[in-house]
């Protein structure tokens, strides 16, 4: 019984500590091919069309509302101080620095991540990375790196996007429906809003561009057999993005803050 | 010549390639043949590099491909061509791409050339005006047709065929296989051809290969194997239920 139990411990830790390795030599791997041979153009414009233009309306949608609700909770939490005209600070520094980079992030994995993971992963059940190999071509440049530089340009131009929409959303609701004076709304975020606070923003989305593309693109390509597989891989890629995304956040808030 | 020897392969506790040793020789066609689940695909994938033996030897060319590097292994595919058993065309490009795909990635030549070299693959498997249809446009037959036309494309010097015929009708099936052999008189490369058309395969390759239990049985001429003494490959043969094979 003992035996069992230290035969089954050792074989999850094996398993695991061989699946870390495996995972991070794929991102060692797709950077060396990044800076090797980064793939063509036109499928790194292709995959920018869909990570990032395809995503803007969902962006635009996110945003617009969060930075309205941003707007009602700033406004009740600051009427109470009396502070009704920090709104405009609150809101832009709450989206810059963290909804963000965190939202459009999440929403991208939703998105791009899963469908990222579907496709490498029907390729892989469907021979055709194999048929990739054995023309001796490298899948990685044709389905792996134009994606991450893909998702590394997209990520921060999305994340400014959604930090624009979102402050006028916030905009919105505090100055046209709570009548909060307009130029303290302004004022008071671009005396607040300094060059470190826009860095920490661009930096977490570019390095949340890497994670999507890291485990979308890792988990289609060791997708197990069948439909069965595909789904498995498509479902646990959307799971281990946002919870990465969420993790590396707070490391990065805790090195940026 | 591709030679494998000794070559072990286990999946988990699922032993599939037992000590198995086979030579291909150059220049001809060789059929692996054996009851479903043996494991001839996987013996096809050590061919080529796609899957690695968990011990013996695989030669090309008297070059050993074992835990080579991925640029060394690329230079021994080069010489290889490949038609899959579900063809595995790139289903988001048409079949002009997908035959276009290795002349484009592989070699220097103008668009021009291309064009001219990927129509002249298509008609050489009897296809027309079908460059622009993509592969899930296609019938089984001509999926098949295309998948062959981009592994012939780049002129390799071996060709894999896996199952090239499974799921077509019997006169699809008859021409697949002319066009193999059509295709190696015109080019003489060497290929192999994992199969389970009985008695068909017979008029097609030149050498046959029996594989059974993670071994060869018998290798010799298409009339050896026919006229073959070995219980198994009689039994597998004729298609008979009663013999050292149990497939229910």
């Amino acid at each position: 019984m003992g035996n069992c139990v230290v035969q089954a411990l050792g074989r999850v830790t094996i398993g695991t500590v061989r699946d870390l390795g495996k995972t991070g030599w794929f991102l060692l791997y797709s950077f060396y091919m990044i800076v090797r041979r980064p793939g063509s153009p036109v499928q790194i414009l292709k995959q920018m069309r869909f990570i990032g233009t395809k995503s803007l309306f969902v962006i635009v949608l996110t945003a617009a509302f969060t930075g309205m609700v941003l707007g009602l909770q700033g406004y009740y939490t600051l009427a109470k101080f009396g502070s009704e005209g920090m709104l405009g600070t609150a809101v832009a520094l709450s989206l810059i620095r963290e909804l963000g980079p965190v939202l459009a992030a999440l929403m991208v994995t939703g998105r791009a991540g899963s469908a990222i993971t579907a496709e490498i992963g029907i390729m892989r059940i469907s021979e055709q990375i194999d048929a990739l190999e054995t023309m001796a071509l490298d899948p990685f440049k044709y389905l792996v790196t134009p994606k991450f530089i893909a998702a590394m340009i997209s990520l921060p131009l999305l994340c400014a996007i959604f930090d624009v929409v979102g402050i006028y959303g916030g905009w919105l609701v505090g100055v046209k429906l709570l009548g909060v004076n307009p130029g303290a709304y302004f004022y008071e975020m671009e005396k607040s809003v300094v060059w470190r606070d826009v860095y920490s923003g661009v930096v977490k989305s570019f390095s949340f561009g890497v994670i999507i593309a890291w485990i979308g693109c890792y988990k289609g390509y060791y997708a197990g057999h069948g439909a069965e597989g595909v789904s498995r891989a498509t479902t646990e890629s959307v799971v281990l993005t946002s919870v990465l995304i969420l993790v590396w956040d707070y490391f990065l808030t805790s090195v940026l803050l | 010549m591709i030679s494998m020897r000794n070559v072990h392969k286990s999946f988990g506790s699922q032993k599939v390639l037992d000590d198995l040793c086979l030579d291909i020789p150059e220049g001809k066609i060789t059929a692996i043949i054996g009851p479903s689940g043996e494991g001839k695909s996987v013996l096809l994938k050590h061919l080529i590099g796609l899957l690695q033996p968990d011990s013996g030897q695989v030669d090309v060319d008297g070059e050993s491909i074992i835990g080579l590097r991925r640029s060394q292994l690329n230079r021994i595919r080069e010489k290889f061509g490949m038609l899959f058993q579900n063809v595995a065309l790139f289903d988001s490009m048409t079949c002009f791409e997908n035959v276009a795909f290795p002349l484009q990635e592989k070699t220097k030549l103008s668009k021009d050339e291309i064009r001219r070299r990927v129509l002249s693959a298509l008609e050489d498997v009897g296809l027309k005006n079908i460059e622009s249809k993509f592969p899930d446009e296609l019938s089984g037959g001509m999926k098949k047709r295309v998948g062959l036309a981009r592994a012939v494309v780049l002129n390799p010097k071996i060709i894999l065929f896996d199952e090239p015929t499974t799921g077509l009708d019997p006169i699809i099936k008859r021409a697949i296989h002319q066009l193999i052999k059509d295709t190696h008189e015109k080019f003489g490369f060497t290929a192999v051809i994992v199969s389970h058309e009985i008695p068909d395969i017979f008029d097609v390759a030149q050498n046959v290969a029996m594989l059974y239990r993670g071994k060869i049985l018998q290798h010799g001429s298409p009339s050896e194997i026919k006229n073959s003494n070995h219980p198994a490959v009689r039994q597998f043969i004729s298609g008979s239920l009663d013999g050292p094979i149990h497939m229910i």
